[in-house]
């Protein structure tokens, strides 16, 4: 490192992924860059879901006639065919493309929402903060499923086209994510807010919403990434969740892996697995593509997570959960992706 | 629980002494009061939210009944149940009755809520302590495994499968257990909480529990326990594994927060083996937590529960929620999350107690 890098490779080695990448060793980097991979995947298959799909998600048969039922995976139908009579292999890829948008507009929602009434709380305080601390732990304890099914009888009240289901599916996911970034955001601000720089902000006489803005939003957004690809999975398990339990989006708007899943329920009972293996295989290496981003995004923001190049002494601290309702006064919100989920 | 006390006193050493012994009132008096009157507030507020997102699209006469009844039928039975009245003098009208235990009349069957939780309520109870019982007999020894070779392949292994344990929805993990255990090799039930003959004994049976597997042993078959259990091994596989893999973390975090603990390096100086140290020193510790995450995971297991049972046909609250749902019985879902939201609070509020009977560290 004598030489001066290129101001090209300058800013390329501080690109978000690309830092971390070459900030991890071992192991980690391992994790990551699987989870990078797998995370690609899942986005170009939703982005070329057109060239890539043999069939169209709702399509029940070509010139050679209807596509049949349940036909076993082989020949024309890679896959198979559903119990409604749809190729598998073409509701999967199509099935990733309501995935991303699902994931894009709920946690687009979420972030706004929850950022910025964790800005104003954290920064403001007062009976305002207490009262949404409140609201946000109990949302929070809550499983999330059963508030995502009532958000989503309140939204669609239960029928679905398609950019109504995405909605419906979007925002039911958002009312139960914005107590998370709220926490998070609320957390770092009042951490923040005690800093020098707020002060001096503050002794010139910039007003409120400048310094809430503009000097307290922009390092409070640190984390937000990270807790980004985190509720991104959870995003995906949830709609399969809503999907599964009928709360999907009708096979003729889009294709959506909850729902296949719930028809094949009574197909594996007659031992036809490739109606259920392969939907719910997608969800799976999404979700474990997601995660592991996520994942070692986090423990490489956490220094006492970080898998060092040399002998690791350091020991991370003694973990104790925060309680839940009583969490009011927490500084720091450790972010546990697998901590709470529907 | 009582037994792993002794444990927690270490760490509580670094916490000074003043605040253990302070004042006469007590501590713990003082944190049982506090902690009961915060489940008000969260009950309230999960009430509120559920009615007035349930209410915001309309009556829910209509909803369940508006295709089979005429407008006239509809307005009578709307004003007969008083949902032509403002929504504020429903809101606290249905406050008033949650309050005082009733949660509501199912439109569909005419059933109360409060009885379905008598009927279904043991049979997801049931379920969820089988899952329980999965994740601690998998996870705590695995997450000491990994904390134990940490950084090492079967750490590495060991995370990468709570990973996929959380990626994987329980619906489809409870689809292949299903295909695999059920339909190829045909070891094990398909579906339900019972085979029909089994069922039938048991609900001729005087004050039963309800928990079939109770109610197995009181009926003192063998076939009938052994019927129960093989009918509970894939649900609980299921929702079990799930919250495994969450245990298996948090186990191996604490624990490999509790090996640098001073008492550890001055058990190791005194030659304490390593097996030694993980199973007993660094490990006691570190459940303080999880007995806390244990009930964060009732939420997480209630969710989980009505998507196992909707897979399983096993007959609990769960099944029933998505029944109601597909019914269009809006008031009957709207009791059950509502009672679910207490039992929730009321979950989270008895494993804070004990977390703070165990370790004097969560007090207030």
């Amino acid at each position: 490192m004598t030489t001066t890098p290129s101001r090209f490779v300058a800013v390329w080695r501080k690109l978000p992924i690309v830092h971390q990448v070459r900030q991890s060793v071992g192991l980690q980097r391992g994790m990551l860059v699987a989870g990078l991979i797998l995370t690609g995947i899942f986005l170009l298959t939703a982005l070329f879901a057109p060239l890539l799909a043999p069939y169209g998600f709702s399509q029940l048969r070509d010139e050679e006639g209807s596509f049949g039922a349940q036909v076993p995976p082989g020949g024309q139908h890679i896959l198979g065919t559903t119990v409604g009579g749809y190729d598998v292999l073409s509701r999967v890829i199509w099935g990733s493309r309501t995935a991303l948008l699902v994931i894009v507009v709920a946690v687009a929602l979420s972030i706004f929402a929850g950022v910025l009434l964790g800005l104003v709380s954290g920064y403001l305080g007062s009976w305002i903060d207490r009262v949404l601390v409140v609201i946000s732990d109990a949302v929070y304890a809550f499983p999330t499923l059963l508030l995502a099914i009532v958000a989503a009888i309140a939204i669609s009240g239960g029928q679905s086209s398609f950019w109504g289901g995405v909605f419906a599916a979007a925002v039911s996911i958002t009312v139960v994510y914005i107590p998370q970034y709220f926490r998070v955001i609320r957390a770092e601000t009042v951490r923040i807010k005690s800093e020098a720089y707020v002060e001096s902000a503050k002794v010139i006489g910039s007003s409120t919403p400048r310094i809430m803005f503009r000097h307290v939003f922009r390092n409070a957004t640190r984390t937000l990434p990270l807790i980004f690809t985190l509720n991104s999975s959870e995003a995906i398990l949830t709609l399969a969740g809503l999907g599964f339990l009928g709360f999907g989006i009708e096979p003729s708007a889009a294709a959506e892996w909850g729902y296949d899943l719930n028809k094949s329920i009574s197909d594996v009972t007659s031992g036809i697995w490739w109606t259920s293996l392969f939907p719910g295989l997608a969800i799976v290496l999404v979700v474990l593509g997601i995660t592991l981003v996520g994942e070692s995004l986090n423990d490489l923001a956490d220094p006492r997570l970080r898998t060092r190049r040399r002998a690791d002494q350091s020991a991370p601290a003694l973990e104790t959960a925060p309680i839940s309702t009583l969490a009011l006064n927490d500084d720091i919100d450790s972010i546990d992706p697998l901590e709470a989920r529907s | 629980m009582s037994q792993s006390a002794p444990a927690v006193i270490n760490p509580a050493q670094s916490e000074p002494p003043t605040r253990r012994f302070r004042g006469i009132t007590n501590p713990l008096a003082r944190f049982l009061i506090v902690r009961f009157l915060l489940i008000f507030p969260t009950v309230f507020i999960l009430v509120t939210m559920v009615f007035l997102l349930m209410r915001s699209i309309g009556d829910p006469i209509t909803a369940a009944l508006g295709d089979r009844l005429t407008a006239a039928q509809l307005a009578e039975r709307i004003s007969a149940a008083g949902y032509d009245r403002p929504l504020v003098v429903q809101y606290f009208e249905y406050l008033g009755q949650v309050f005082t235990g009733n949660f509501g009349t199912a439109i569909t069957d005419g059933r109360p809520v409060s009885e379905l939780l008598v009927t279904y309520g043991s049979a997801t109870l049931e379920l969820a302590f089988y899952a329980v019982l999965v994740a601690l007999i998998v996870g705590i020894p695995l997450g000491m495994v990994a904390a134990y070779y940490r950084d090492k392949w079967p750490d590495a292994v060991l995370r990468v499968a709570a990973i996929l344990a959380y990626a994987t929805p329980v619906f489809f993990a409870g689809l292949l257990l299903k295909l695999v255990f059920a339909v190829w090799l045909k070891v094990l039930p398909v579906a339900g909480r019972a085979s029909t003959r089994t069922e039938l004994q048991l609900t001729s049976l005087d004050n039963k529990s309800g928990i079939y597997l109770i109610d197995a042993f009181r009926l003192g078959s063998p076939a009938a326990i052994g019927d129960v259990l093989s009918h509970a091994v894939l649900p609980g596989l299921a929702l079990g594994l799930l919250t495994a893999g969450i245990f298996l973390r948090l186990v191996r975090t604490n624990v490999i927060g509790s090996l640098s603990m001073d008492y550890v390096d001055a058990a190791r100086s005194r030659g304490v083996s390593e097996y030694r140290l993980v199973r007993k020193h660094a490990y006691k510790p570190a459940l303080i937590p999880i007995i806390t995450v244990i009930g964060l995971q009732i939420a997480l297991l209630l969710g989980g529960a009505v998507l196992t049972e909707t897979t399983f046909e096993w007959k609990g609250l769960g099944f029933k929620l998505v029944e109601y749902l597909g019914a269009r019985d809006f008031v009957a879902v709207q009791g059950i999350v509502v009672l679910l939201a207490v039992i929730v609070a009321l979950t989270n509020f008895i494993v804070d107690i004990i977390a703070a009977i165990i370790d004097p560290r969560v007090r207030y």
